[in-house]
């Protein structure tokens, strides 16, 4: 390449670049940037996979009958389930659900086995906590009763 | 005015330097704060983000706060310096950069001094940095700091020589060094501005290219991206400043924001018209005072763009190498700087011939 045509394809080029930049700079004088993290959040995905918590009939209750078929089903053996026949109920109700969010992987057995669709994925992302206790023994049972009371 | 001129009768010479050291002192201090909320500012929006935006309405009281942390911290002295030259490069980093606003003309009324060879002072004084930087990179006694202070007096050096021949090269037309006399001479309409007035006078028809020169060899002199390889944050820690901590490594920041300062005023003055607004007679009706203060703002409106337009670079490129850069002075800025000052001088000593 000649002496003075590389000059002038750098030029050029820069040139071009100071245009991209200027062009990105603008956009935000039109309210065109990026979300401010803490202060807003974009809307979640629907099919984001947090991790899972119980779906709920109309009276706010859980639908699941305690049949263990995510525990079985579950590759991380993270699903702990137990569940007795209450009196004056057709089905059996579960009295524990754990999940041990410390070792699941968010596969998705468990939501796709049951039976009654009573397990779904939460749109959590930002837990944090200092202690891995909190996160070892999730109780599916308080976390809908938590839920109901806030409505 | 005049009666405080008046009140202060045979004080007002000193009077008048207190309020010009005052001034200048708190213009570059603030400058230095304020162009470093400018520039993370341009830095996020350019990158498509807000921007400091938790300290204050839009982050206005950033700078505070950071000036705040680094007066709180301890300034260390690591065992290895040379204690001396250690604690002098940061001091004498500031001062030139401080210094060049004592022949900075501003407004008619608003120079410190008016001087002959204004132009040259500013020009002996901010070379200074070079010796400062390389100071701080010895007496640091880090591989890191001196592997930039020998960087930075190749770059330094380099661009000194064209940056100077394109200043000759405004020499020739303006036939002075004085920087009153620079401007005064490019009132009227915006096409007496230095950077116009050499096309139509025929006096060198090129000098918006003597103008990109100096543009790019104050970017240079002043250590910015994408020539800022002395700082080098990503191969080399941050140069010159690794072991400086505290207000030892403030100076330097601001010594930095001085100097852009410091250049593009000068790029104003000499190219760009200083304080003449460019509209010619179209202002003539305004009374004194409000004409000091449209001058005023027209230069601080021509300073400003012009920093604007250096953050506006520095994030856009990435940093040169340093062939790269050194051949950029030796092989491109050099010779055409030789060029014009060769067809300059021809074209102004030719009428003389005949």
């Amino acid at each position: 390449m000649g002496y003075f045509s590389e000059i002038y394809q750098g030029a050029k080029s820069l040139v071009i670049g100071m245009r991209i930049s200027l062009d990105q700079f603008l956009k935000n004088f039109r309210g065109d940037y990026n979300t401010p993290y803490p202060h807003k959040t974009l809307p979640i995905p629907e099919r984001y996979r947090g991790h899972i918590i119980f779906t709920n009939d109309e009276a706010g209750k859980s639908l699941c009958i305690a049949c263990k078929s995510c525990e079985r089903a579950c590759p991380s053996a993270c699903i702990l389930v137990e569940g007795e026949k209450k009196e004056g109920e057709k089905k059996k109700s579960a009295t524990l659900f754990e999940l041990n969010y410390t070792t699941c992987s968010l596969c998705g057995a468990c939501v796709e086995v049951c039976p009654t669709d009573a397990l779904t994925f939460s749109k959590r992302y930002n837990l944090a906590n200092t202690s891995k206790a909190v996160y070892a023994k999730i109780d599916l049972i308080k976390d809908l009763e938590n839920r109901m009371q806030k409505k | 005015m005049s009666a405080i001129i008046d009140f202060c009768g045979p004080w007002w010479p000193w009077v008048r330097m207190l309020l010009f050291l005052v001034g200048t002192a708190a213009f570059a201090g603030l400058n230095a704060a304020y162009l470093v909320w400018c520039e993370r500012k341009i830095a996020a929006f350019v990158q498509r983000r807000p921007g400091p935006m938790e300290v204050g309405p839009q982050g206005l009281l950033q700078p505070i706060a950071d000036a705040a942390k680094l007066l709180a911290k301890q300034m260390l002295t690591p065992p290895a310096v040379d204690t001396i030259l250690y604690r002098i490069a940061p001091v004498a980093m500031i001062i030139p950069a401080l210094m060049c606003f004592v022949v900075l003309p501003y407004g008619d009324a608003l120079m410190p001094t008016r001087i002959d060879l204004g132009l040259l002072v500013v020009f002996a004084l901010s070379a200074f940095n070079v010796i400062s930087l390389m100071l701080a990179g010895w007496s640091s006694n880090n591989k890191y700091a001196i592997i930039s202070s020998a960087r930075v007096v190749s770059q330094n050096v380099a661009y000194e020589i064209p940056m100077l021949l394109t200043i000759v090269t405004v020499i020739l037309v303006t036939g002075t060094t004085d920087l009153g006399t620079i401007v005064g001479q490019q009132g009227g309409w915006f096409w007496n501005w230095n950077i116009l007035r050499g096309i139509w006078t025929l006096a060198n028809p090129l000098v918006p290219i003597s103008f990109l020169i100096f543009f790019i060899c104050m970017l240079a002199e002043t250590n910015r991206a994408p020539f800022d390889l002395a700082e080098a944050e990503s191969e080399l820690v941050a140069g010159s400043f690794t072991e400086y901590s505290s207000m030892g490594f403030g100076l330097f920041f601001m010594a930095e924001y001085v100097n852009i300062v410091v250049g593009c005023s000068l790029a104003t003055v000499i190219f760009l018209g200083g304080w003449q607004t460019g509209l010619g007679n179209l202002l003539s009706f305004l009374p004194d005072w409000a004409a000091a203060f449209v001058g005023l703002g027209a230069f601080f409106a021509k300073l400003y763009a012009m920093i604007f337009v250096v953050m506006w670079i520095r994030w856009t490129f990435p940093r040169t190498q340093f062939y790269g850069l050194l051949n950029l002075s030796w092989k491109v800025l050099i010779p055409v700087a030789l060029f014009t000052l060769l067809l300059s001088s021809i074209l102004v000593k030719l009428p003389n011939l005949f």
